[in-house]
C-alpha cells in the first residue's frame, strides 16, 4: 500500500516481572503482532485487561512504559523504522507526528497552567507554528470539539472545566500539532454514559476533519464500533482476530470475538411483585459540613428476593443511598423500613442481626479484601462472627461457600493477590454471602470488570438469587447491565428519583427527557449506531 | 531466600552486641566497678583496652555498659511503640474529636525540643532507670503516633475495613486483625531507625550527666568519664563513641533488609 502510515510487522514486546520470593524473569507481553494503518484510517486496539492493547499503541511511538522493551519486529512509520531508533529521532518524533490521549484527562494536565498553554505546548516545542498560529488553531479545534466558548475556553485552569470537556481539551491538545498519527488510549472509559457519547461524536467528527489516522484503544466493541475502520482483536498480547469494523461485528469468526459481540445478552424477565423486603421512606441527606441535601425525599421499595437497580450518573447519590441504608450516613429525614422493623439510622445502633441481613459487595474487589488475610479468613469471619462456628465446620462451610461461587478447591488458603479480578469478585459475593443475608447492595460491582468477565459475575448473581431468595440493590451507571439483571429500576439525577417503576414500565416510552437521553446514550453493537443516535437528537430539537 | 551481605554484616554485629549485653557477667573479666590497674593504663594482656579514668578495666565496663544502654533503649522502643501506635490507630479508626484532641497534644509535645523536655523533666525527677525508659518512651511514641496514624488513615479509607465496620467488629479487630497487618512493615522499619535514636538518646543525656548515674555504666556514660583524657592523647572515650556508631550501623543494615523483604510480601503495601 503507497499510503500506509504505520506498519508494525511481528512485533514482540517483552518485559521482566520480579515475582516475590523468586528470580525475575522475562514475560512476553505481545507476541508476533502484525498491523498496518493507511494514512487517515482509524485502527480500533480491542482486548481485555493485559491483552497488551495500550502496550501495542504506545509502541507505535517507540515508546514503553518502566521496563517494557520492544524487542522484536519492525515498526515502520512514514517508511522508516522506529523501533531502534535514538533518542534524538524519537524526541523529533513524539509529539510531532504521533501523539498520546489519556484515559484519565484529570491526570494528565496540569492544574496550575491554564489549559491553552498546555495545549499549544507541543506546536511551540516543536517550533510546528508561532504562538499566534498555534492559539488560532487551538481555537479552531476547540470549537470543532463542541466546547462552550472556544475564544476563551484556554484561559480557564483544568479544574474549572467538566471531566468530558477536559477530555476533549486533551483531544484538542493530540490534533494541535497536526500529527499523522493519534492514539486514543480509553479517552472515554472513565465518563458517564451520557458524556462519553458527546465526547466520542467530537473524537469521530475531529478525525474526519483533520483527516489524522487514529489508533482507538478500549475495551467495550460497542464504542470502538463507532469510530473504527478496521479492529485488531486482541488476547493475551495475541492477534485474535484483524479484520474491518463490518466484518468483526456482523460476521466475527473466532470463538473469542463472537462471544464479545454477544456479550450483554442475558435474558432475565421480571418478576411478579412480592411484599417488600426493603421500604426506603422520602429519605433526605446530606453530609455534614455541606449545604445541600444529597437525596431529596427518596422513596423506594424492594421486593423481596428481587433486584432493584438503580441507575444514574456520578454525582446522582446513589451511592450515598446505599451509605443511608448501610447506616454510615443517618439521614436527615425518613426512615429505612426492613423486613416490617424499622432500621435505627445510625449504624452503630444496630442490631447484629440487621447487620447480619444486610451485606454490601464492592466495586473495587482490590480494596473491599484485606491483602493480608486468605480467602478463608475473609469468607470465614463473617461465619465465625455471626454464627460461632470454628475449626473444621467453618472450613466446611466456606468450601461450601466457594463451590457456590463456582471457584471449587485449593482457594482457600489463597491471598487476594493470587485471585484474578473476577474471582476477587466472586469471593467478595462468597463473603456478602455467608451471613445469610436478605438484602445484599451491590455498588457497581461489575464496573471495574472486562465485559467477559462482568457477564459471569450477572450470572452467578442470578442464580444465587433464585437459590437463596436473597434481594439486590443494584447501583449501576450500565443500562446494560440493569437490563440484564432487574426486576425494578429507579432511574436517580441530583439526588432525586426521575423515573421508579417496573423493568419493561421504565425502559418503555413515553419517557422523561432525562432517561430518555440515558437510554439513548448506551452503545449498541451495531454500525452507524452513533450517527443514528445524533440525527435524532438534532431532528427533536429542531422539533422544539 | 538469599539474605544480602550488608544484611548479614549487620546480623552478626547486632547479635554480637545483644549476646554481649546479656551474658554481660559470663563473659567480661573483671566486675563492672571493680579498680584493677592505674589511671588509663594502655592496652595489655590482662586489660585488651585498658583502663579508665579511675583504673576500673575499660573492656568490661564497656559490656555492662552495652548491656545498660542496650536495655534502657530497648525498652523505651517497645514503650514507645505499644503506646504509639495503638493511641496513632485508635485516632485514625475514631476520627473527630478524639483524633484532633490527641493529634494536637502530639504537636504540643513535638513543639519542645525532645531534648530540653528530657532534661528539665529528669532535672526534677529521680533519674532511676524507670524514670528515663518512661521518659524516653514517652517523648518517642509521639513520633510513632505520627507515622502509625498516617500509616492508619489510608488504611481506614479501604472497603475492608468499612466492611468491618459494617460487620459490626468492635475497635479490637479493626485494630488489630485489619490496620496493624497492613501496618506492618513501615512500621518495623521505624523500629530499628526509633532504638537507634534511643541508643543515641540515652548517650546523650549520660554525656550530659542526666542519664544513667555512676557507678552504673552505659556508653555514653563512658565517653563523659574518659573524655578529659583525649587531650593527653588517650583514645579510652574513643571506643565508647565507636561502639554506639557501630550500634546504630549494623541495626539500621537489618531494618533496611526488613523493610525490603515485607513490602515485597504478597498483597504488601508498597
Amino acid at each position: 500500500m503507497a499510503d500506509t502510515l504505520l506498519d508494525i510487522r511481528n512485533l514482540r514486546i517483552e518485559a521482566t516481572s520480579y515475582p516475590p520470593g523468586e528470580p525475575p524473569r522475562d514475560v512476553v507481553l505481545v507476541e508476533d503482532v502484525s498491523v498496518s494503518v493507511g494514512k487517515g484510517r482509524v485502527l480500533g486496539l480491542i482486548g481485555e485487561s493485559g491483552a497488551g492493547k495500550s502496550t501495542i499503541g504506545l509502541s507505535s511511538m517507540a515508546y514503553g512504559r518502566g521496563g517494557v522493551r520492544l524487542t522484536g519486529g519492525t515498526i515502520s512509520l512514514n517508511g522508516r523504522d522506529i523501533r531502534l531508533a535514538n533518542a534524538k529521532a524519537l524526541r523529533a518524533l513524539r509529539g510531532r507526528e504521533v501523539t498520546y490521549v489519556a484515559q484519565s484527562a484529570a491526570a494528565a494536565f496540569n492544574p496550575a497552567i491554564p489549559l491553552m498553554d498546555q495545549v499549544i505546548e507541543t506546536c511551540l516545542l516543536h517550533k510546528v507554528m508561532g504562538r499566534a498560529e498555534a492559539e488560532a488553531r487551538a481555537v479552531m479545534l476547540f470549537g470543532k470539539l463542541g466546547l462552550p466558548n472556544p475564544e476563551s475556553f484556554g484561559r480557564r485552569y483544568p479544574h474549572q472545566v467538566s471531566g468530558g470537556q477536559l477530555q476533549r481539551a486533551m483531544t484538542a491538545m493530540a490534533l494541535c500539532p497536526k500529527p499523522d498519527l493519534v492514539i486514543f488510549d480509553e479517552p472515554t472509559t472513565a465518563l458517564d454514559v451520557t458524556t462519553q457519547i458527546e465526547v466520542l461524536a467530537a473524537i469521530k467528527e475531529a478525525i474526519r476533519d483533520t483527516g489524522v489516522a487514529a489508533l482507538y484503544i478500549t475495551h467495550d466493541l460497542a464504542v470502538v464500533a463507532q469510530v473504527a475502520d478496521d479492529i485488531l482483536v486482541l488476547r493475551h498480547g495475541k492477534r485474535v482476530e484483524y479484520g474491518t469494523t463490518a466484518q468483526i461485528i456482523t460476521a466475527p469468526v473466532e470463538p473469542y470475538t463472537k462471544a464479545l459481540v454477544s456479550v450483554r445478552s442475558i435474558e432475565h424477565v421480571e418478576k411478579a411483585d412480592a411484599p417488600p423486603v426493603l421500604q426506603i421512606e422520602s429519605v433526605t441527606a446530606r453530609y455534614q459540613g455541606t449545604p445541600f441535601d444529597v437525596l431529596k425525599s427518596i422513596t423506594l421499595d424492594l421486593p423481596a428476593g428481587q433486584t432493584l437497580a438503580v441507575v444514574g450518573e456520578s454525582g446522582s447519590g446513589k451511592s450515598t443511598l446505599a451509605r443511608v441504608i448501610t447506616g454510615l450516613l443517618p439521614p436527615r429525614q425518613g426512615q429505612i423500613r426492613f423486613a416490617g422493623r424499622v432500621l435505627s439510622p445510625a449504624l452503630a445502633a444496630r442490631s447484629r442481626d440487621d447487620l447480619r441481613e444486610v451485606q454490601m459487595i464492592y466495586q473495587m474487589a482490590d480494596t473491599a479484601m484485606n491483602p493480608r488475610q486468605t480467602v478463608g479468613t475473609i469468607i470465614g469471619r463473617p461465619l465465625e462472627f455471626y454464627f460461632g462456628l470454628k475449626g473444621e465446620a467453618k472450613r466446611q462451610r466456606v468450601q461450601e461457600l466457594l463451590d457456590q461461587i463456582e471457584m471449587g478447591k485449593g482457594f482457600i488458603d489463597r491471598y487476594p493477590a493470587e485471585l484474578s479480578g473476577g474471582q476477587k469478585q466472586r469471593v467478595c459475593i462468597a463473603r456478602a454471602l455467608a451471613a445469610k443475608p436478605r438484602l445484599i447492595i451491590c455498588d457497581e460491582v461489575t464496573s471495574a470488570l472486562d465485559p467477559l468477565v462482568a457477564d459471569g459475575i450477572l450470572k452467578l448473581l442470578l442464580a444465587l438469587q433464585a437459590a437463596e431468595g436473597v434481594a439486590y440493590l443494584f447501583i449501576t451507571h450500565d443500562l446494560a447491565t440493569v437490563r440484564a439483571i432487574a426486576d425494578r429500576i429507579a432511574v436517580m439525577y441530583r439526588g432525586e428519583v426521575r423515573r421508579y417503576g417496573s423493568k419493561t414500565d421504565v425502559l418503555a416510552p413515553p419517557y422523561d427527557d432525562y432517561t430518555e437521553l440515558l437510554l439513548s446514550s448506551v452503545p449498541e453493537m451495531k454500525l452507524g449506531w452513533l450517527e443514528g443516535v445524533l440525527e435524532s437528537r438534532k431532528m427533536a430539537a429542531a422539533g422544539n | 531466600m538469599r539474605i544480602p551481605i550488608s544484611a548479614l554484616v549487620g546480623m552478626v554485629f547486632t547479635g554480637a552486641f545483644f549476646l554481649a549485653a546479656i551474658f554481660a557477667p559470663l563473659i567480661a573479666p573483671y566486675g563492672m566497678a571493680e579498680i584493677v590497674g592505674g589511671v588509663w593504663d594502655p592496652a595489655s594482656e590482662a586489660h585488651w583496652l585498658g583502663t579508665d579514668a579511675i583504673g576500673r578495666d575499660l573492656l568490661s565496663r564497656m559490656i555492662y555498659g552495652g548491656q545498660t544502654t542496650i536495655f534502657v533503649a530497648s525498652a523505651a522502643t517497645v514503650l514507645s511503640f505499644t503506646l504509639g501506635s495503638v493511641l496513632g490507630f485508635s485516632a485514625a479508626v475514631a476520627g473527630g474529636w478524639t483524633d484532633q484532641g490527641l493529634s494536637r497534644l502530639v504537636d504540643l509535645v513535638m513543639a519542645i525540643p525532645a531534648l530540653i523536655l528530657a532534661l528539665v523533666v529528669l532535672s526534677v525527677l529521680p533519674v532511676t532507670l524507670t524514670v528515663l525508659i518512661l521518659v524516653m518512651g514517652l517523648l518517642d511514641s509521639t513520633r510513632v503516633f505520627r507515622l502509625a496514624r498516617a500509616v492508619a488513615v489510608d488504611i481506614t479509607v479501604m472497603d475492608y475495613v468499612e466492611a468491618a465496620r459494617l460487620r459490626g467488629e468492635g475497635w479490637g479487630w479493626i485494630i488489630f486483625r485489619e490496620i496493624l497487618p497492613n501496618a506492618l512493615s513501615p512500621l518495623v522499619a521505624e523500629l530499628g531507625l526509633r532504638f537507634i535514636f534511643a541508643v543515641l538518646f540515652i548517650s546523650t543525656l549520660s554525656f550530659l550527666g542526666l542519664g544513667v548515674q555512676p557507678p552504673l555504666a552505659d556508653w555514653g556514660g563512658i565517653v563523659k568519664e574518659n573524655a578529659s583524657g583525649l587531650v593527653y592523647g588517650i583514645p579510652a572515650a574513643l571506643i565508647p563513641a565507636f561502639a554506639i556508631a557501630a550500634l546504630a550501623i549494623s541495626v539500621n543494615l537489618v531494618a533496611d533488609w526488613v523493610l525490603s523483604r515485607t513490602t515485597s510480601l504478597k498483597g504488601g503495601r508498597g
